[in-house]
C-alpha cells in the first residue's frame, strides 16, 4: 500500500548527488570555456556599447528628427509620425531620455540580432522536415521555460552585464521569427513554385525570387513579434546588469515607488507601441500587391 | 510528315510508398482498382506510349484523373516517371542531371498553368521577363526582350499592374506572354483555358491560333473540354484511367470512336460544325452540283446541297481541282450520332 500512496522518488541522496553532479560538471565547463566564451562575444559587447554611447552622445533634437523620420519612412503616415515625437518629447521631460536610449540600443541590436539568426533558422526548418522535427521543441522550449531559469547557466557563464542580458533577450525573442519565417515559407502557392521549377529557376532562384518575396508579410510580423518580445524582457534583463527602463522599475518594485515605476512602465509602452504601430503599416504596404485595387 | 518532336515509350507513373514493387504486379496485369484496393498505390499513367510531331498543337485529352495532367508534367520532368523513356529532339530527358535539366527546362521547354502560377509580388512585365531572368539575363534587359510578348497578347499599357489587378482572362495571358517569352520551342499547356469563362476561352484559343500561325511551336495542350479540343488541335489524343485510348486527327476521333468512353465524349458535340467534308467524301468522282473548298464544315454547305438539284457537291481543294464530292445522304449520316465501331473494343490500337 505504501508504494501506491507515496510516489518511489529517488531517494534524497541520490537527489542531492545528482544536482550537484550537475552543477558541478556545468561549473567545471565555465571553468573551462567561460573566458573563451566571453572573448567570443565581446565585438558584440563592443557594437552593442558603441551603439548605445551613439545614441547617447547624439544632440535629443537629431534623434527626435530620425524618429519621425523613421516611422514616416515605415508608416508613410502622418500621424503615427507625429505621435513617436510626441511620445519622446515626453519621456524626455519626464528625465528618462537616457534610460530609453539604452533600451532602444539593447532592443535594436537584439533585433538584429534575432533576423540575422532568425531568418536563416526559418528557411532552413521550411527546407527540411528533420530540421522542423529538431528546431520545434527548442523554440517551444525557449518560449515556455521562465526566463530566470536560463538566466542561471547565461550568469555563471558570463556573469553579470550587458552580453549576458542581451544573450537572454534573444533566447526569449527569437522563436517568432523563425516560426513565421518556416510558416510564410510553407505557405508559399504550389504554383508560384512549380511555374518557377518549371522555367528552370536554381534552388538560389527560387528561395530568393519566389520563396522569400512571398513569404515576406509573415516574416515581418515574426520581426514585429521579435521587437514586442525583446522590449517586454527589458525589466527581466535589468536584473543582470542591463541598463535601461528596467533599471529603474526594478528599484520602484523593490522600493513601492509608485511614480517611478508607472512612468518608467509607460516609457516601455511607449516605445512598444510605436515599434508595433511602424512595422505593421510598414508590413501592411509589403502586402499590397495582393489586393485587387487599382494603382 | 513532320518530325517527331516528343517521344514517349513505355510511360509508367505509379504514386505510392514503394512505386517499384507495385511496377510489378501492374506488369503482371493488375487493374487500377485492384492496385489501389490490395497494395494502397495508385496507378497514374500506364504504357504510354506516343510520339508528338514537332510544329503542331497536340491536344491530349481526357477527364480528370485520367492522368492528363501527369503526363504533360513527365515532358519536363516535373514529375519522375516509375519506368519508361522520354526524349525530346532526340535527347533523352530522363537521364538529364540537374543542371541540366534546368537547362533544359530554361531553353527547350515552357509552360503555361491552369491555376495561371503568375508571380503575385512581380509586375505583369516582371512576371512575363520571368523566364529570361532566370537564364541569367539582366531584369532590364529582360524586361525590354520581353515586351513584345506582352504587346502580342494584347496587355500593352498593363506592365506596372499587379497580377491580382487583372481579370482571369488577362492573368493568362500574361501567362501565356511568359511562357513564349524564352523562346521555347516546346510550349506545354496544362488545361491553360480550363478556369476562364467560355468566351474568353475562345477568345484565348484565337489568340493561341493566330499566334502559331506564325510561331509554328510544338504546343501540348491539355484540355477536358472537346471543343476546345477540336478547336485548336492538329491531333488528338484521348487518356482514359492513365491510359492512352485512341489518338487521331480530331475528324478521325469523331467519326470512328473506337470506344464508348469516347462516345460518350463527343455525344454533346455539334457535329455539323465540327466535321469537315474532306473527312466524308467519296473520293475522285465529280458530279453535277455546286463546289465546296474541303475544309468547309457540314453545316456551311447543308442549305446550298439541299437546294441544288441532285442533292450533290463536289469538293474541291486549295488549288481548285476537284478531288471528290458528297450528297445530302451521307451528310445527314454523318451528323447523326455514331455507334461504336466495336463495342467491346476497350484496348486501344
Amino acid at each position: 500500500m505504501d508504494f501506491l500512496g507515496k510516489f518511489p522518488a529517488m531517494s534524497r541522496g541520490e537527489l542531492r548527488d545528482f544536482k550537484k553532479g550537475v552543477d558541478g560538471s556545468f561549473s567545471e565547463f565555465t571553468g573551462e570555456y567561460g573566458e573563451a566564451i566571453e572573448v567570443f562575444f565581446d565585438p558584440l559587447l563592443y557594437f552593442l556599447v558603441w551603439f548605445e554611447k551613439l545614441l547617447l552622445s547624439t544632440p535629443w533634437p537629431i534623434i527626435l528628427l530620425i524618429v519621425g523620420v523613421l516611422a514616416w519612412a515605415g508608416s508613410r503616415s502622418m500621424k503615427i509620425a507625429t505621435g513617436a515625437v510626441l511620445a519622446f518629447i515626453a519621456i524626455g521631460y519626464f528625465g528618462m531620455w537616457k534610460d530609453t536610449m539604452s533600451t532602444l540600443a539593447i532592443v535594436s541590436v537584439a533585433t538584429l540580432i534575432c533576423i540575422s539568426i532568425g531568418i536563416p533558422l526559418g528557411v532552413l526548418m521550411a527546407r527540411s522536415k528533420y530540421a522542423q522535427a529538431l528546431v520545434t521543441p527548442l523554440l517551444d522550449i525557449m518560449q515556455t521555460i521562465p526566463a530566470f531559469v536560463y538566466l542561471i547557466p547565461v550568469v555563471m557563464l558570463l556573469g553579470i552585464g550587458k552580453v549576458p542580458g542581451l544573450i537572454a533577450v534573444c533566447i526569449y525573442a527569437l522563436p517568432p521569427i523563425v516560426r513565421l519565417t518556416n510558416l510564410g515559407i510553407r505557405l508559399v502557392s504550389k504554383e508560384a513554385l512549380e511555374a518557377a521549377d518549371a522555367f528552370g529557376a536554381s534552388y538560389r532562384q527560387r528561395l530568393f525570387g519566389v520563396q522569400i518575396p512571398l513569404a515576406l508579410p509573415n516574416i515581418f510580423a515574426g520581426i514585429n513579434q521579435t521587437i514586442m518580445m525583446a522590449l517586454s524582457m527589458v525589466v527581466i534583463a535589468s536584473m543582470i546588469g542591463v541598463a535601461g527602463l528596467g533599471v529603474p522599475v526594478l528599484r520602484s518594485i523593490s522600493n513601492q515607488y509608485l511614480a517611478l515605476g508607472l512612468l518608467n512602465g509607460l516609457a516601455i509602452v511607449a516605445l512598444a507601441i510605436i515599434f508595433d504601430r511602424v512595422t505593421q503599416e510598414y508590413g501592411k504596404r509589403l502586402q499590397k500587391h495582393r489586393h485587387g485595387d487599382r494603382l | 510528315m513532320s518530325d517527331i518532336a516528343i517521344s514517349i515509350k513505355g510511360l509508367y507513373k505509379i504514386f505510392g510508398k514503394r512505386p517499384a514493387k507495385a511496377m510489378q504486379y501492374v506488369k503482371d496485369g493488375i487493374s487500377k482498382a485492384d492496385l489501389l484496393d490490395k497494395h494502397n498505390h495508385v496507378l497514374g499513367l500506364k504504357d504510354i506510349n506516343i510520339d508528338i510531331p514537332a510544329h503542331q498543337i497536340s491536344v491530349i485529352m481526357g477527364l480528370s484523373g485520367s492522368g492528363k495532367s501527369t503526363l504533360i508534367r513527365h515532358i519536363n520532368r516535373l514529375i519522375e516517371p516509375t519506368d519508361g523513356e522520354i526524349s525530346v529532339y532526340g535527347e533523352d530527358v530522363l537521364s538529364m542531371p540537374k543542371k541540366e535539366l534546368r537547362e533544359f527546362r530554361r531553353h527547350k521547354t515552357s509552360m503555361v498553368f491552369q491555376k495561371f502560377g503568375l508571380h503575385i509580388h512581380k509586375t505583369v512585365a516582371e512576371n512575363v521577363a520571368y523566364g529570361l531572368v532566370i537564364q541569367g539575363i539582366p531584369l532590364n534587359q529582360a524586361k525590354k526582350d520581353s515586351h513584345k510578348w506582352l504587346e502580342r497578347v494584347g496587355l500593352d499599357g498593363f506592365e506596372d499592374y499587379y497580377p491580382a489587378q487583372l481579370s482571369g482572362g488577362m492573368q493568362q495571358r500574361v501567362g501565356l506572354a511568359r511562357a513564349l517569352a524564352t523562346d521555347a520551342d516546346i510550349l506545354l499547356m496544362d488545361e491553360a483555358f480550363s478556369a476562364l469563362d467560355p468566351l474568353i476561352r475562345t477568345d484565348m484559343q484565337d489568340i493561341l491560333l493566330n499566334l502559331q500561325q506564325e510561331l509554328h511551336k510544338t504546343i501540348v495542350f491539355i484540355t477536358h473540354d472537346l471543343d476546345e479540343a477540336l478547336n485548336i488541335g492538329d491531333s488528338i489524343t484521348i487518356l482514359r484511367d492513365g491510359e492512352v485510348i485512341q489518338q487521331g486527327d480530331p475528324q478521325e476521333i469523331i467519326l470512328k470512336p473506337n470506344d464508348d468512353y469516347i462516345v460518350d465524349f463527343i455525344q454533346d458535340i455539334n457535329r455539323g460544325r465540327v466535321i469537315r467534308i474532306k473527312s466524308i467524301m467519296n473520293k475522285g468522282e465529280s458530279v453535277n452540283g455546286p463546289s465546296f473548298d474541303y475544309n468547309s464544315v457540314l453545316e456551311e454547305i447543308l442549305p446550298d446541297v439541299v437546294n441544288s438539284p441532285e442533292h450533290k457537291a463536289n469538293v474541291i481543294d486549295g488549288n481548285g481541282d476537284i478531288i471528290g464530292s458528297i450528297d445530302l445522304k451521307k451528310i445527314a449520316s454523318s451528323i447523326a450520332k455514331p455507334a461504336v465501331e466495336s463495342s467491346t473494343n476497350t484496348n486501344y490500337k
